[in-house]
């Protein structure tokens, strides 16, 4: 691999979190509403605060965080913020943001890279498996049912779920990551009882996206099949499953790879609504929470968080591609 | 010498809704050990329709009616689909017709090579690997260091070698060669011929050369036979066909060839050829320059290995140099 190509690449992921960072910086500010004011006001609604007073303490409030200064000046400290992980503080709670999102993530990471995986690959085979034409009645026919899943959306097969699997017949616990009598930690109680909660929801994830992950499949493959390397390989006297898997797959893969590093990329947020459906601590609920409390500090943070998480997972990307598909030249040039 | 490769009667349908499209109606041909046949003819007249066929690699809705297909003292049309894969290769082997995309982009050419001798079960030692690959590169003309490289750092004619190479891996005992060079400039084709008659002469193997390049053919095979409407014509050597064409058709097509020796206007072949869904039996000729066939179209030996379908009607026909420009 050519040093030349990762740092440009590099150099690129820079680039795109710098722009973010500026741009979730901007956005906030381009509010007329002073938040401090607002918040003041909210209180003061609440009785106990002396509304006479609120401009003296408005200043006060925006002394304290920096707000008096040049916005200039506010830039760079907002940057020597990040620098320091130190995202500010949540209004509702008056906890760092940062450890809000660090105690949500490894959760929305957990069920959403699981369910995204699975999908992926049952998806992907499943789609392969359709296009190939000594597959068994037993994929072509059922494969096509449960692609019909895909027209429904996740958050609604959700429902269904609860409804069925935790309401009417209750095997299935309704909400949450774990048993509120759990303890957490490394216990076998405790694995048992995430994976537990786990399934409504990751299988609501993954139903409904083995048809998309299927369906594309299934698109690339019908194509690979008619290219003139598949006869080749069928005239070589090849068996059948090395046809299929190393020259078939193996080639009609390659868009698919693109798609799976760019929902890896977006789980951190694609995740909102199943994440309130079933109540669960990820990171789209926090989300969830920060929008509807107009909790502004907790809000900037998360989107920071999935912004430089998507750039970093596409960074990834632009570094395995080439090895999965050597016509991409590490050296960055044009042709491929 | 006893014939390797022997096709008797050979017929291919394509079954479409509105009925068989009758591709190869009855070939047969017959190839002694080192002998090269071309088999020339229009697109649509079953060229590589048998080619599919005689590696068992027709799909559906292809389907062999009738006839055999000996390699050897092995009839090919009783081979399940495991056995004839062994075949494949092994006793029969096919150069591809788009050589610029028959190879696996994303492998290199090494394990092109080698994944098809492992699936035909034969283990070789790592030295003897190497040196097996370096004799079969040499004998295309190729470098040995090309197996490390990926197909998309090879040139067309480069490609094409590798395709030879490959095909000839096993050492076949037919090679069939689907326009091998269709893809390529006239001087790679020149040596890509060139390499494909050496390997083919030093392997003993009989070879099918099938293309619609007469001057392709005139150089590199034996005996030619002439395709027209799913059937073969006519069937002789080089010297028979080029010099004393008898089926009208090969005639005609002698006759497009442009002239070096005097300025004329390039000639072509009056009308289309017919088409081959629910086609009558008799002369496909004859339908194309409107006349009406006779059922029955007997083979004629003009000479020793020179046959032609000899059709009461048509085979006079275009035989005064007057007539009409195509």
């Amino acid at each position: 691999m050519s040093w030349d190509y990762v740092i440009k690449r590099f150099l690129l992921f820079l680039a795109v979190i710098f722009v973010a960072v500026t741009i979730n910086f901007i956005i906030p500010r381009l509010r007329d509403t002073n938040p401090i004011e607002e918040r003041l006001y909210q209180l003061a609604a609440q009785g106990g605060v002396n509304v006479s007073k609120i401009k003296e303490l408005t200043a006060i409030y925006e002394a304290k965080y920096g707000l008096d200064k040049s916005i200039g000046e506010q830039y760079l400290n907002y940057w020597n913020d990040i620098f320091h992980l130190d995202f500010g503080w949540t209004i509702a709670d008056r906890t760092p943001v940062i450890n809000e999102i660090m105690r949500a993530v490894p959760w929305t990471i957990g069920l959403l890279t699981v369910a995204t995986f699975i999908a992926f690959i049952v998806g992907t085979i499943f789609g392969a498996l359709l296009a190939w034409p000594k597959t068994g009645n037993f994929v072509k026919y059922f494969v096509p049912l449960l692609m019909t899943l895909s027209a429904i959306p996740y958050y609604l097969l959700g429902i269904v779920f609860i409804y069925l699997f935790a309401i009417n017949w209750g095997v299935l616990p309704t909400a949450g990551a774990f048993g509120f009598g759990v303890k957490p930690g490394w216990t076998l109680e405790m694995i048992t009882s995430v994976l537990w909660h786990a399934i409504m929801p990751a299988a609501s994830i993954v139903l409904t996206s083995i048809g998309f992950w299927g369906l594309g499949m299934r698109g690339m493959m019908i194509t690979t099949m008619g290219e003139d390397y598949m006869k080749f390989a069928e005239y070589k006297g090849l068996k059948d499953r090395r046809v299929f898997l190393s020259y078939g797959v193996r080639n009609a893969l390659l868009p698919q790879v693109t798609g799976l590093a760019i929902s890896l990329g977006t789980i951190l947020a694609g995740s909102v609504l199943v994440e309130v459906i079933f109540a669960y601590p990820g990171l789209g609920n926090l989300l969830y929470r920060a929008i509807t409390s107009n909790d502004y500090f907790l809000l900037q943070g998360i989107i920071l968080f999935i912004i430089v998480s998507l750039g970093f997972s596409l960074f990834l990307i632009d570094l395995i591609y080439p090895l999965v598909d050597p016509r991409i030249k590490l050296e960055g040039g044009e042709d491929g | 010498m006893p014939n390797i490769l022997e096709v008797n009667n050979l017929k291919v349908y394509y079954h479409t809704s509105k009925g068989p499209v009758k591709a190869v109606e009855d070939v047969s041909f017959s190839l002694a050990p080192g002998e090269r046949m071309g088999l020339v003819g229009e697109s649509g007249s079953g060229k590589s329709t048998i080619a599919l066929a005689l590696m068992k690699a027709h799909k559906y809705p292809a389907s062999i009616e009738n006839g055999k297909i000996m390699v050897g003292k092995t009839n090919l049309i009783d081979l399940d689909e495991e056995e004839m894969r062994k075949t494949r290769l092994k006793e029969i082997a096919m150069i591809p017709q788009g050589a610029m995309n028959s190879l696996n982009p994303v492998k290199r050419i090494k394990p092109q090579i080698m994944d098809a001798l492992i699936d035909h079960d034969l283990k070789l030692s790592k030295t003897e690997k190497e040196n097996f690959l370096t004799k079969l590169m040499e004998s295309v003309g190729l470098d040995y260091s090309v197996v490390n490289l990926f197909p998309h750092e090879l040139s067309g004619g480069m490609k094409q070698r590798v395709c030879i190479a490959i095909s000839i891996s096993m050492q076949p005992k037919v090679i069939i060669a689907d326009e091998p060079t269709s893809a390529l400039d006239v001087i790679v084709q020149r040596q890509v011929m060139e390499t494909l008659y050496e390997v083919q002469e030093n392997l003993g193997a009989a070879c099918i050369l099938i293309g619609h390049d007469m001057g392709l053919m005139a150089q590199f095979a034996d005996k030619i036979g002439i395709m027209y409407a799913g059937k073969m014509v006519e069937m002789g050597t080089v010297l028979d066909i080029f010099k004393k064409p008898k089926h009208p058709y090969t005639r005609l097509l002698i006759d497009s060839l442009p002239d070096t020796n005097s300025k004329r206007d390039l000639i072509g072949i009056p009308g289309i050829p017919p088409s081959l869904l629910n086609i009558k039996e008799g002369c496909s000729f004859c339908l194309r320059i409107g006349q009406r066939t006779t059922s029955k179209i007997p083979w004629v030996k003009v000479s020793k290995n020179h046959y032609y379908q000899k059709c009461s009607k048509c085979s006079n026909y275009g035989k005064s140099k007057k007539r009409v420009k195509g």
